[in-house]
């Protein structure tokens, strides 16, 4: 068939937001190419998505619906991903780079000595067909242009809002087909015992406003009860659940965080922005009593605005911002809320 | 149980790292550091060799550069250490990088666990991990902040990964292949003895030939380095008491259309 493959990721049954956005890379790759879209679907009830990727770009539906399917395991995936592949022979396989399509395209780009190109942050195709990516190198302080040299399928993950989605369009639904299941349970040797989400959290690297703290959320006013231990683990775990997050909510922000402030054990790390966390690349990044150290850049310098909020006008991170609020955040951050709300009437 | 743990240089993350106007790529006379990622992979080697009452291996696939991180990990405690350097590998190409990397832990011999960190900062990749794995024919377990258990006699292991949306609980059968999040350990510093009896090492370096395999078929490659694009360099400074601060803040996060 040569089309371009796009594998759709879900999570309880939903698209991710970085799957359209895979999507309309796919799209872009197909149109080059002249050839088709086919949005792969894995797991029960994909039925509903199918319909919702012909919206965002597929011209058609691998459908592989298996209950041993249902939570995603990386053996199971890469079986059907691979046996497609072999008996397809597409142009080009593309993923969201989440930590599922990173693996799962690597694992079958391995499979099949296929070149992958992954978490690229820009894509072009050379007049002979071969995809070349600007990518992120040496902990983003500078881009690497990388070229496939050889290969049948060209497998490409995208980073999270480098790729802008298709707007939805209507029309008719894309042609569903089915695609056989490649493992039996019985070949797989992980077993998922359980999942435990952390209620309410808003994803850091699909998020489009992030609003993190820093070292400085231990100059918290407030005092810390006599049985609280560390006074300074205590003041900063408040402001960041008191202060940090109402402004947050306010704004439909994921809630980030300096290494300082996880090591120091304000915040789990999950929050982690940086070299040794995440690399998040926000339409707003609000950095509160943050210093900015190189690491903690190499993780959020891609935001397209950047506000720095510091008691010391010397910090680094006036040199990144493009709005600067030299002050305490204990009085800046309650009065910014207070305005969003005002403002937003959020 | 005996462990195989990859890692390699990189510059120093607070160096400042550069394009050059021939497409190169040079971080000044900064000092290289371990992968800042693969200390938490070094620690937990050396944790799960001892509780399985076997050794633990350090490689690096690359050039003399990685010696550093070669030594430093055999001054944290490692047993061993060998680099694999060969003509026929760019290690920036993950499925090169892959098919040494299986060679070396066939080669070693007797390996139910092999460690990476979450990804190496240089190449910006972690994808050449999941594919040693497959090479190897093995599970791979990425994103470990934890390993709850491991059951010798019955060759399986437990872990807590950490994916976008919370913690997955995953088991499976040994050998696996595991790469580990910050949160896994605290990694140790070297001792004085073990950096003076790292400074003493010989290490091995092994080509293709050694590992008993052909060059793999080129199949990516780094065509150059180049500088981020410049950024936005207007700043404003918004004083005022917190509540000017704020209600002017808005007003030009608005304007930017950010809000």
């Amino acid at each position: 068939m040569s089309a371009v493959i796009a594998w759709v990721e879900a999570f309880n049954g939903k698209a991710i937001p970085a799957t359209w956005e895979a999507l309309a890379a796919a799209r872009m790759l197909a149109d080059t190419f002249g050839v088709s879209v086919a949005a792969l679907i894995i797991g029960e009830g994909g039925e509903a998505l199918a319909a919702e990727t012909g919206q965002y770009g597929a011209d058609e539906v691998l459908l592989c619906a298996d209950s041993s399917l249902n939570n995603y395991r990386l053996e199971a995936y890469a079986g059907v991903l691979t046996a497609l592949v072999q008996s397809r022979q597409p142009r080009a396989v593309v993923a969201a780079a989440t930590s599922r399509g990173r693996e799962l395209l690597a694992a079958s780009a391995a499979d099949t000595d296929s070149p992958m190109l992954g978490d690229v942050l820009s894509l072009s195709v050379s007049a002979d067909g071969w995809i070349s990516a600007d990518r992120a190198g040496y902990a983003g302080k500078v881009l690497s242009e990388t070229v496939v040299v050889g290969g049948e399928t060209q497998f490409v993950t995208v980073r999270s809002r480098a790729f802008k989605a298709l707007d939805p369009k209507g029309g008719a639904a894309p042609q569903v087909s089915s695609v056989a299941l490649a493992l039996g349970e019985d070949q797989i040797v992980s077993k998922v015992e359980r999942f435990e989400t952390e209620a309410g959290t808003v994803n850091l690297t699909d998020a489009a406003v992030i609003v993190s703290g820093g070292r400085g959320m231990a100059n918290n006013p407030k005092d810390a009860p006599a049985d609280a231990g560390d006074a300074a683990v205590w003041k900063a775990r408040d402001g960041f659940a008191n202060v940090l997050q109402p402004l947050a909510d306010s704004l439909g922000a994921a809630v980030g965080a300096s290494r300082a402030a996880v090591d120091a054990g304000y915040i789990p790390y999950a929050h982690q922005v940086g070299q040794t966390g995440k690399v998040v690349a926000p339409d707003l990044y609000i950095a509160a009593g943050i210093s900015g150290a190189i690491q903690h850049q190499a993780g959020m310098r891609t935001s397209k605005i950047i506000v720095a909020i510091n008691k010391d006008k010397e910090a680094p991170i006036f040199k990144m911002a493009r709005f600067g609020l030299v002050g305490d955040l204990y009085q800046i951050i309650p009065a910014l809320t207070a305005e969003v709300k005002k403002r937003l009437g959020k | 149980m005996s462990v195989v743990v990859f890692t390699r240089s990189t510059p120093d993350t607070a160096a400042k790292v550069e394009a050059d106007a021939s497409g190169g790529v040079s971080w000044g006379d900064a000092s290289t550091v371990v992968n800042p990622w693969d200390e938490y992979a070094l620690e937990e080697g050396i944790l799960q060799a001892k509780a399985g009452a076997g050794k633990a291996v350090v490689v690096a696939i690359g050039g003399e550069l990685h010696n550093e991180a070669l030594k430093h990990s055999l001054a944290m405690g490692l047993d061993e250490a060998a680099r694999v350097e060969d003509a026929g590998i760019d290690p920036t190409d993950s499925l090169a990088y892959a098919t040494a990397a299986a060679a070396a832990v066939k080669k070693i011999g007797d390996i139910d666990l092999v460690l990476f960190g979450k990804e190496s900062v240089d190449v910006g990749s972690d994808q050449h991990i999941v594919q040693t794995a497959r090479k190897l024919g093995w599970t791979m377990l990425s994103y470990v902040s934890k390993i709850v258990a491991v059951d010798y006699a019955a060759k399986t292991i437990k872990v807590e990964r950490m994916l976008e949306e919370g913690k997955q609980v995953v088991t499976s059968k040994l050998p696996v292949v595991i790469s580990v999040m910050k949160d896994i350990n605290e990694p140790r510093y070297p001792s004085f003895i073990g950096i003076r009896k790292a400074s003493k090492a010989v290490i091995p370096v092994w080509s293709l030939g050694d590992l008993g395999i052909a060059a793999p078929l080129p199949r990516t490659k780094v065509v150059r380095y180049k500088n981020l694009p410049a950024r936005d360099t207007r700043f404003e400074l918004i004083e005022g008491t917190p509540e000017e601060q704020a209600k002017v803040l808005v007003d030009r996060l608005i304007e930017e259309k950010v809000l």
